[in-house]
């Protein structure tokens, strides 16, 4: 099936599922009396679910770009959210800089970082099997959640860019009171979105893009042809921090930044069983599926076990997509032939 | 010693060319402790093809990736010698600066990437190349002049194609390099014999037409004596023998344990001449 007739179908079929599974919900009511529904109502869960959603895109994204190039699970994507977001604060909070002063400066130290986990972890575990560069991940989780804290202190800090936070309300002409959301959100969503598409072009089109797919498909092929790894595992590791940085800096705000940020890195494990581990548009779509779907059955069903379906939900998802489909919605097959 | 070709000076050297690419008495150990190759030293002509031969485990692989140096990677060390290329000592390049220089390696079992398309495939083997993408298109038209397969099957994904293709593919993903040597690893190895010929046959026009010299590992000496100019066996990580590919192709030991074909009665092993190596640097 060719590329344009996939993403066509996509476009077509995620609003029909939508449509039919607010369907199904709308149908609630005969069943059980008490069940409130509205179509108004129902969108601005969805909404509200889709743009939580792409925060989730956002640090999967980070895991695929660096599981795409050098074939390593990055354990450590949550404590590199949690280290860009400290960084991040403490240069605005204690140096008074300047937001997007600061965010050029966290990127630099994001980049230095990722230069230096090349240098010292990956350099000599070139060749090693993928569990132990897995292991090496690990240890730099505990380095950074350690580090970020040692400079920057322990404390939970407000983050606070200059957003617009304020609910506002879309199509009040359609739907009675029409569909809240939160403005942060749509900003959010959008950064995350132009980042995605840079990303996707980078990976598909440039002469790094094809070196780093060609470095995740074969480590020494990719030598022989003299590509050389080292700098193209600087680069991967750079831009996962980059994307590491932005999902820091929207979550923090969110949520404060401090140690528990680290732990939104969990939530992109769903997702990614989701999307697939190879594929930068399946980190986005899987989000959105999980963020949207565990505010659907929160809200409309929650109440029939006692709540607290969204903290499960998304582990419940995944683990359905590895009994039917293990390598995701859009992950590579693995390719075997005889 | 009458049918040993042993060819008398060092300086003399063959195909009359001055070698592109000389490797003088190297020692590489894996690990820290395991020997693999103890001295070999061997010449490769400039716009020559060069056969380097002998059984599994012999070093012939090794040997390349001394040159590539994709050794690192593995744990592998040149330990003693050097290797020269255009007169220029080469051996603590990374694999990416010899690349640059001309130097590739297509290693054994082909490694195409599997995800990536056979035209994408082709284009990464010009990473290094810094001449404008026109002159890129170039190189990758002159691919497809060469490998008409592969442009057939330009837009399949490496992984699908047959294992034909894929041999195919991964030389010129190497010629995409604009290189002067190519050290082709075992270019024979799960190919129908009919592929086989079809492949070396393109390492000669390649040879010919382009100027690329070659160093070629084999097991299939029959094949590779056929296209080579030279030749080189090695065993336990030593060169025992070397000599012209006709040479070769007459000496009786070689025919006996390397082509199969056994010249009147069977030998006894007893009698069978222990080959020493040449010491050239006494």
């Amino acid at each position: 099936m060719s590329n344009q007739l996939r993403i066509a179908l996509w476009a077509l079929g995620a609003p029909v599922s939508v449509g039919l599974i607010g369907l199904l919900i709308s149908a609630m009511p005969l069943i059980d009396s008490n069940f409130f529904f509205t179509w108004g109502y129902y969108l601005e869960v969805v909404t509200t679910g889709l743009l939580t959603g792409v925060l989730y895109s956002l640090v999967a994204l980070g895991f695929v770009l660096i599981f795409k190039a050098s074939g390593v699970f990055n354990f450590s994507q949550g404590a590199m959210v949690l280290f860009a977001a400290l960084f991040f604060v403490g240069f605005m909070d204690k140096w008074g800089l300047h937001p997007a002063l600061a965010f050029l400066l966290t990127a630099g130290v994001m980049i230095l970082l990722a230069m230096l986990i090349e240098r010292v972890v990956l350099r000599p575990l070139v060749n090693q099997p993928a569990i132990i560069l897995f292991m090496a991940t690990i240890g730099i989780t505990y380095f950074l959640d350690g580090l970020g804290q040692t400079i920057w202190g322990s404390d939970v800090f407000t983050l606070d860019i200059g957003l617009p936070k304020d609910p506002m309300f879309l199509m009040e002409g359609t739907f009675e009171g029409g569909v809240m959301v939160n403005q942060f959100d749509i900003v959010a969503a959008v950064a995350a979105g132009a980042m995605v598409i840079v990303l996707a072009f980078l990976f598909q089109y440039t002469r790094i893009g094809r070196a780093l797919r060609a470095v995740a498909d074969d480590h020494q092929a990719a030598l022989s042809v003299g590509i050389p790894l080292k700098t193209i595992w600087a680069i991967v590791w750079s831009v996962a921090g980059i994307v590491g940085l932005v999902a820091g800096v929207m979550w923090g705000s969110k949520l404060g930044v401090q140690f528990s940020l680290a732990l939104v890195a969990l939530k992109a494990l769903p997702v990614l069983i989701l999307g697939g581990f190879t594929s930068v548009p399946g980190a986005i779509v899987g989000g959105l599926i999980i963020g949207a779907g565990e505010k659907i059955a929160e809200i409309f069903f929650g109440g029939y076990i006692g709540g607290g379906i969204e903290d499960w939900f998304a582990y419940m998802l995944a683990m359905v997509f590895l009994l039917f489909r293990p390598q995701g919605l859009f992950g590579e097959k693995i390719i075997e032939r005889v | 010693m009458s049918t040993a070709p042993v060819q008398s000076s060092a300086g003399e050297a063959p195909g009359a060319t001055a070698p592109i690419l000389s490797v003088n008495n190297i020692e590489v150990i894996y690990d820290h402790v395991i020997l693999v190759l103890k001295g070999v030293s061997l010449e490769v002509p400039e716009g020559g093809i060069t056969a380097l031969l002998g059984a599994n485990g012999a070093g012939k692989t090794t040997t390349l990736k001394a040159i590539s140096n994709l050794l690192r990677a593995e744990r592998g060390e040149v330990t003693k010698g050097s290797i020269t290329y255009r007169g220029e000592q080469v051996d603590s390049m990374t694999p990416s600066e010899l690349v640059r220089r001309g130097v590739i390696q297509v290693m054994e079992g082909r490694h195409c990437f599997e995800h990536l398309t056979i035209e994408e495939n082709l284009l990464t083997g010009a990473y290094t190349r810094k001449d404008g993408w026109s002159a890129v298109k170039e190189s990758l038209e002159m691919v497809y002049h060469y490998f008409p397969r592969l442009r057939e099957r330009r837009g399949s994904q490496a992984g699908y194609t047959s294992g034909g293709e894929q041999q195919m593919c991964a030389v010129g993903r190497a010629l995409m390099a604009n290189p002067r040597v190519i050290l082709l690893d075992e270019p024979s190895m799960g190919l129908a014999p009919q592929l086989v010929e079809e492949i070396f046959e393109i390492v000669r026009q390649l040879n010919a037409e382009q100027n690329v010299s070659f160093l070629l590992a084999e097991q299939n000496t029959n094949i590779a004596l056929k296209y080579a100019k030279f030749g080189y066996i090695l065993e336990n990580g030593r060169v025992v023998m070397e000599g012209d590919a006709a040479e070769l192709r007459e000496n009786e030991d070689v025919k006996e344990f390397y082509l199969g074909i056994a010249g009147g009665d069977r030998k006894s092993f007893r009698e069978v001449k222990h080959y020493r190596r040449r010491k050239r640097w006494l």
